[in-house]
């Protein structure tokens, strides 16, 4: 704006008083703001915010086969999702899962960040190497996991019978298969979650841990005194992104498990793919999508609503 | 630019030859991938083959990815009211296809007296697939079943003739028995059988079915039978491979990797689809046979694979078109020679007796197996909203393998869930 001295002015950005210029600059500002905005606003609605509002109408109506209208059933969807077994299986697990990836994965981030903060020798190729796993696409990933995993003569199996353990089933045992999953998100997540970490440890003031030293601080108190409370922000925006990613994990239940044995490591999203995909129960999958899509506009409100407020920034 | 004239100059000519003919009526033809090979140069050889036999049909072939991708792209095209007009989906999706009023019937549009011979030149085994309701809605292309693979110096060592596969149950368990070798410490170094049981384990599990006298559902697809105390009894011998008789790993055999484990001497016996025919040939580092299912009551397979399907259009030209691709595709030559580029089971009885195909067999008797086996081989499990009525026998198999449920309480939630999803389809 600045650098068109040939046009005339922008107008002041302070509000007019009240009654004077109703129309002439105030709305040209208006215009202009709504016109660099429009392509995003247009990608948005087209891609996201349509298609999520259709998807919540359609699962008021049944699934259309053919030519024949979809007739409008109220609740009815819904109710039946309150039926399904797989449903509420589905449910569990995602919870479960976001409440083990979750934790850990911020955890081991944190650690690995602090690790690689340090003054060392090869901290650019660790760096690089906690980061690696991120790099890879997912599915690439879980088939390389896929091999770790195979009974008898996967990587986990052969290590484990030099050392006289029995030959174990990972991906064919219900107890096992969504820890098993489990690892693969988690070793994926942390590398990448781990540059946050660098990044706000590289913000805290050096001369905070030089007082400290000073005062003969313990590593520990230094850790919880100092580091802790100031990468508070980073760990809060960590932790959201690792619970949304926990409820919109697909690929890997695609690529290794399908969703079994026996609905195992069906998750909500997965669930939505399988209902809608090979089902061809649109209506169905679309009751669930907003089921889905609620749950994440609730945790992203509790962010913006409650976390946030109870967070020091600086 | 000399090049660039030749072009233009070579794109007028080929315009001014193809307005010498009627104008073209174009087609497009989904296929999907499911066995290795060169398989889009083929499809692109016989693309080529029909144009110069038909001048005035273009076919556009579209290669869809899996099985399971190629119905997602014909569903969605469809819905978005531009199908494609020819594909090559499972014979499985049937129903699917015809309750969203997606497909012609092939024999509305096949009326001549050639046509109809043609409709007739198919195995039986592989028509029940693709008929229901009295119409005709699928060709055989790329059919398949299961058969067991042995490996010859594995029987050879553990003191059984390596020229005799499991013929019966139990053979199956007796063989299995000295096949399985296990160290000091107690751990397994080959297995006697393995039978996969991950993503789609109603499939095999349809061939102990079958050998033990059961159907699991009816031609018209609105029915099950997944408590049927025969189908009860092959879910316990199922399981019991493992649990009781110790001869089959424990937990869920992965698909994928179970030839994997063959070639690795993991398994002695594996059972598998007569599409591996070929991988099992190029990677297998042993002698190796391959055999007919074992028999109980009797012997028996379901079939698999995909057919060919004629998508509705108001271009009645296209339709046309479209019938002319699948006879082209399908005739004994185009058979014999798919068969034999894919390991598929050539779709027809004259597909056997052309001579690329006798020369093939006699230089490979393997081949001829899954073709000699036909004869007792059944419809896969297939009924309206095919994939929901399935995952519930599928989601109770891996229940009772993995030790979550006996067979009968598993079964008889997934027929009372498969009769549930069923009512609606109830004439």
């Amino acid at each position: 704006m600045n650098a068109s001295s040939q046009q005339p002015r922008p107008p002041p950005l302070t509000p007019p008083h009240k009654g004077e210029g109703k129309t002439g600059p105030d709305l040209t500002i208006h215009v202009r703001g709504w016109l660099l905005a429009l392509p995003a606003v247009v990608l948005l609605a087209a891609f996201t915010h349509v298609p999520a509002i259709r998807t919540i109408i359609e699962s008021f109506y049944a699934t259309p086969h053919g030519a024949r209208p979809a007739p409008f059933i109220g609740l009815a969807q819904y109710r039946a999702m309150l039926d399904d077994p797989i449903f509420w299986r589905a449910i569990t697990n995602n919870l479960l899962y976001a409440l083990i990836t979750v934790p850990v994965s911020v955890a081991i981030a944190l650690i690995m960040a602090l690790w690689v903060n340090g003054k060392i020798r090869g901290r650019a190729v660790l760096r690089l190497a906690f980061f690696i796993p991120t790099v890879l696409p997912m599915v690439a990933a879980a088939n390389i996991w896929l091999f770790f995993y195979t009974p008898d003569y996967g990587l986990l199996n052969q290590i484990g019978r030099a050392f006289g353990f029995a030959s174990i089933n990972w991906l064919g045992d219900t107890a096992t298969v969504l820890p098993a999953l489990m690892a693969v998100t988690i070793w994926k997540e942390a590398g990448f979650f781990m540059i946050f970490f660098l990044a706000a440890l590289q913000q805290v003031r050096p001369d905070l841990y030089e007082a400290a030293r000073m005062e003969n601080a313990s590593r520990w108190q230094i850790f919880w005194r100092i580091t802790w409370p100031l990468v508070m922000p980073t760990t809060l925006f960590v932790a959201i992104n690792a619970l949304i990613n926990a409820f919109r994990v697909v690929d890997q239940v695609i690529a290794m498990t399908g969703g079994g044995p026996n609905n195992a490591t069906t998750l909500l999203l997965f669930y939505v793919y399988q209902v809608a995909f090979s089902f061809w129960d649109s209506g169905y999958a679309a009751a669930l999508s907003t089921v889905l899509l609620s749950a994440l506009a609730a945790v992203a409100l509790a962010q913006f609503f409650f976390v946030d407020r109870r967070i020091h920034y600086r | 630019m000399n090049i660039t004239r030749i072009i233009a100059a070579a794109a007028l000519a080929s315009a001014a030859l193809a307005g010498g003919t009627a104008s073209a009526t174009e087609i497009t033809f989904y296929y999907p991938i499911a066995v290795g090979g060169p398989i889009p140069k083929i499809i692109d050889g016989y693309v080529e083959e029909f144009a110069k036999a038909h001048p005035d049909i273009t076919v556009k072939p579209v290669y869809t990815g899996s099985y399971q991708d190629s119905i997602v792209k014909a569903m969605t095209a469809a819905k978005a009211g531009t199908p494609p007009d020819v594909a090559v989906l499972l014979s499985t999706d049937m129903f699917s296809l015809v309750d969203d009023d997606l497909i012609e019937p092939i024999d509305t549009l096949a009326t001549s007296d050639a046509d109809k011979t043609w409709l007739k030149s198919f195995y039986p085994a592989f028509m029940a697939n693709s008929q229901a309701g009295g119409h005709t809605w699928g060709i055989p292309f790329q059919r398949s079943t299961i058969v067991q693979y042995w490996n010859k110096d594995a029987f050879k060592a553990a003191g059984l003739d390596p020229d005799k596969a499991p013929a019966s149950w139990d053979e199956m368990v007796a063989f299995g028995k000295k096949l399985t070798r296990r160290d000091a410490s107690g751990q397994v170094s080959q297995w006697g059988v393995e039978i996969p049981s991950s993503g789609f384990p109603y499939w095999l599990f349809q061939a102990l079915t079958t050998q033990n006298g059961a159907i699991l559902a009816n031609q018209d697809g609105t029915k099950v039978a997944y408590n049927d105390a025969k189908v009860v009894e092959a879910a316990q011998f199922f399981a019991d491979l493992s649990t009781k008789y110790e001869v089959m790993p424990k937990g869920i055999i992965d698909w994928g990797t179970t030839p994997k484990d063959f070639f690795e001497g993991k398994t002695a016996v594996m059972w598998t689809t007569t599409g591996n025919l070929t991988n099992v040939r190029n990677n297998a580092k042993f002698a190796f046979g391959v055999a007919p299912m074992p028999a109980k009551l009797r012997g028996g397979s379901p079939t698999g694979g995909g057919n060919l399907y004629i998508f509705k259009n108001k271009d009645k030209a296209k339709e046309a078109a479209a019938l002319e691709f699948a006879k082209f595709l399908t005739t004994p030559e185009k058979a014999a020679d798919w068969g034999i580029a894919t390991g598929y089971v050539a779709t027809r009885a004259d597909a056997w007796e052309t001579p690329a195909m006798k020369k093939y067999a006699a230089d490979f008797p393997p081949a001829a197996i899954a073709r000699d086996q036909l004869k007792e081989a059944v419809a896969e499990l297939s009924t309206h909203d095919n994939q929901r009525v399935t995952k519930s026998l599928n989601d109770a198999l891996q229940a009772i393998l993995t030790g979550g449920k006996p067979a009968q309480p598993a079964l008889d939630q997934a027929q009372a869930e498969a009769t549930r999803i069923l009512a609606a389809y109830q004439h």
